[in-house]
């Protein structure tokens, strides 16, 4: 276990080296405020629109975040040879790939946490009330979802060569998991054989990255799901970033890497 | 004797690519042995399958047959690598640590005790004499500096092995020197090496035992003075060229 923590805390320092997560937070921190220090037509209820705002932006930012953080792993440990020297050392692949995905998972948890923070700051100034449990329990589904996104990101830097292939690739699928993923049903109704089949077995094989997105019941106050729900949506995230990471794992552990 | 590493019938081959070429041999049914305490030259032209010799040794590419073993355990295994240091040709680290940091990391990675990886640090930070800037980020070293960090992590876990692929090569004359200091002192300190070179002055200077590979096979091994008069040559370049058939040409 301190080889994989090893290797997760060179990916959470190589995150707060870099430049992305600032510039990031600076313009959801700008475009936030912006929308917070405008009110249109004196509408009481402006928060609602500026808490809106502002988790949509959380979660563009936090898919980016954790979508480039992971994408570049392998193929950037592969391209700057830094993978020759880290497994010369008694670490095995898989130890690399768990240490991986901690260090991305935790890395974009501690860019959510910081975003969290910054979004009930927000709230604060207008809403008397904050509704600490909602925004605690967003916070956790939304980083339970980030499990599967670097999970699946993770495979992606096993089998793409390029960070930029991988990005593109991750970006495309997983905002298209989120758009069209829970309409696949119904999109497969009207099909015909064997598009209906296929639809169906992607609907059904697709993480549904949706269900942990609560936006709009944290931003009109309405009650989250109980806490052994979100328990269950663990599970399942647990499960698919289990199933993700064992690919990735068989894919990576037989590469040949030559020097 | 105390075999460190034990390479038999080792065989690698590159499969051909989609166009259907054949598969590349690199090597053909190797067979190594290197004893502690030995300084062992691995020298070879380029293309000779050093690298993928070196690659097999440390897990990097699986042999195709045969086998190869660390301290008797199957290079397969990570905890083979618990007890070797291991200097790639290229050096680089990750940029955005600094060389104490990137120490530190490497020394989690073979277990090491907080104290030992202090006193490790502050120890090879001096060998390499990289105090003034053991705190500054590894993207300002100069290529140089960048050599000895890789020097420094390769002695991070005090290994009885130590794997050099072509340690001098692209270093200014004081920087060889200092390598082959640190070798000669690990040899007095009954550790083993084995490296790879071109530099046939520096092998013949250091090394107790060398093998010449040339495409894919061992064509020679054994201590350098019996290979020269072995090979009736003067020195180790020409029992080397002599092995390669290389044959010189008149300037016209």
């Amino acid at each position: 276990m301190s080889r994989i923590w090893a290797v997760a805390t060179v990916v959470i320092k190589e995150l707060y080296r870099r430049k992305d997560f600032y510039v990031l937070f600076v313009l959801t921190a700008l475009l936030t405020l912006g929308a917070l220090s405008v009110n249109f037509f004196d509408d009481p209820k402006i928060i609602r629109y500026v808490k809106d705002i502002c988790l949509l932006l959380i979660w563009l930012s936090t898919l980016i975040i954790a979508i480039v953080t992971t994408a570049r792993q392998i193929p950037a440990e592969k391209e700057d040879r830094t993978i020759f020297p880290l497994l010369a050392k008694p670490v095995s692949r898989g130890q690399v790939i768990a240490g991986k995905f901690l260090g991305c998972w935790l890395a974009s948890g501690l860019a959510l946490l910081v975003f969290y923070i910054f979004f009930v700051a927000v709230t604060g100034l207008r809403e008397p009330h904050l509704m600490w449990g909602a925004y605690l329990k967003s916070m956790f589904l939304h980083w339970m979802m980030l499990a599967m996104v670097v999970g699946l990101t993770l495979l992606g830097s096993v089998i793409f060569t390029a960070v930029s292939a991988n990005v593109t690739i991750c970006l495309i699928a997983i905002f298209g998991i989120l758009v069209v993923g829970e309409h696949l049903a119904k999109i497969a109704v009207r099909q015909a054989e064997p598009v209906r089949t296929i639809t169906y077995t992607l609907f059904y094989c697709l993480p549904h990255l949706e269900l942990f997105d609560v936006r709009a019941q944290v931003v009109n106050n309405q009650p989250l799901p109980g806490w052994l729900d979100c328990g269950l949506a663990s599970l399942y995230a647990a499960a698919y970033t289990g199933v993700l990471l064992y690919a990735a794992w068989l894919l990576f552990r037989r590469r040949s890497l030559s020097t | 004797m105390n075999e460190i590493l034990q390479v038999e019938n080792l065989r690698v081959e590159y499969p051909g690519g989609r166009l259907r070429q054949p598969a590349k041999i690199a090597l053909h049914g190797l067979n190594l042995q290197v004893t502690q305490g030995e300084v062992f030259g691995f020298l070879g032209p380029n293309g000779a399958g050093k690298t993928t010799t070196m690659n097999v040794l440390l897990g990097f590419i699986p042999p195709t047959s045969g086998s190869a073993a660390l301290f008797g355990i199957d290079v397969r295994q990570p905890i083979a690598r618990q007890r070797i240091g291991y200097l790639p040709e290229l050096t680089y680290y990750y940029k955005f640590l600094t060389a104490e940091e990137l120490l530190r990391f490497y020394a989690k990675l073979f277990g090491l005790s907080r104290a030992e990886t202090d006193l490790r640090i502050k120890k090879l930070m001096a060998l390499v004499e990289l105090e003034h800037a053991a705190s500054r980020p590894i993207k300002s070293y100069s290529k140089g500096m960048r050599q000895r960090v890789g020097l420094a992590q390769a002695l991070i876990n005090n290994p009885d092995l130590l794997i050099l692929d072509e340690p001098t090569s692209g270093l200014d004359p004081l920087g060889r020197m200092k390598v082959r200091e640190i070798i000669q002192r690990l040899k007095d300190e009954g550790k083993t090496v084995f490296f790879s070179s071109h530099e046939m002055g520096e092998v013949e200077t250091v090394c107790d035992h060398v093998a010449i590979l040339h495409q894919g096979e061992l064509k020679a091994a054994g201590v350098v003075a019996d290979l020269v008069t072995q090979y009736r040559a003067d020195n180790l370049e020409q029992v080397f060229l002599k092995i390669v058939g290389y044959q010189p040409q008149e300037v016209a």
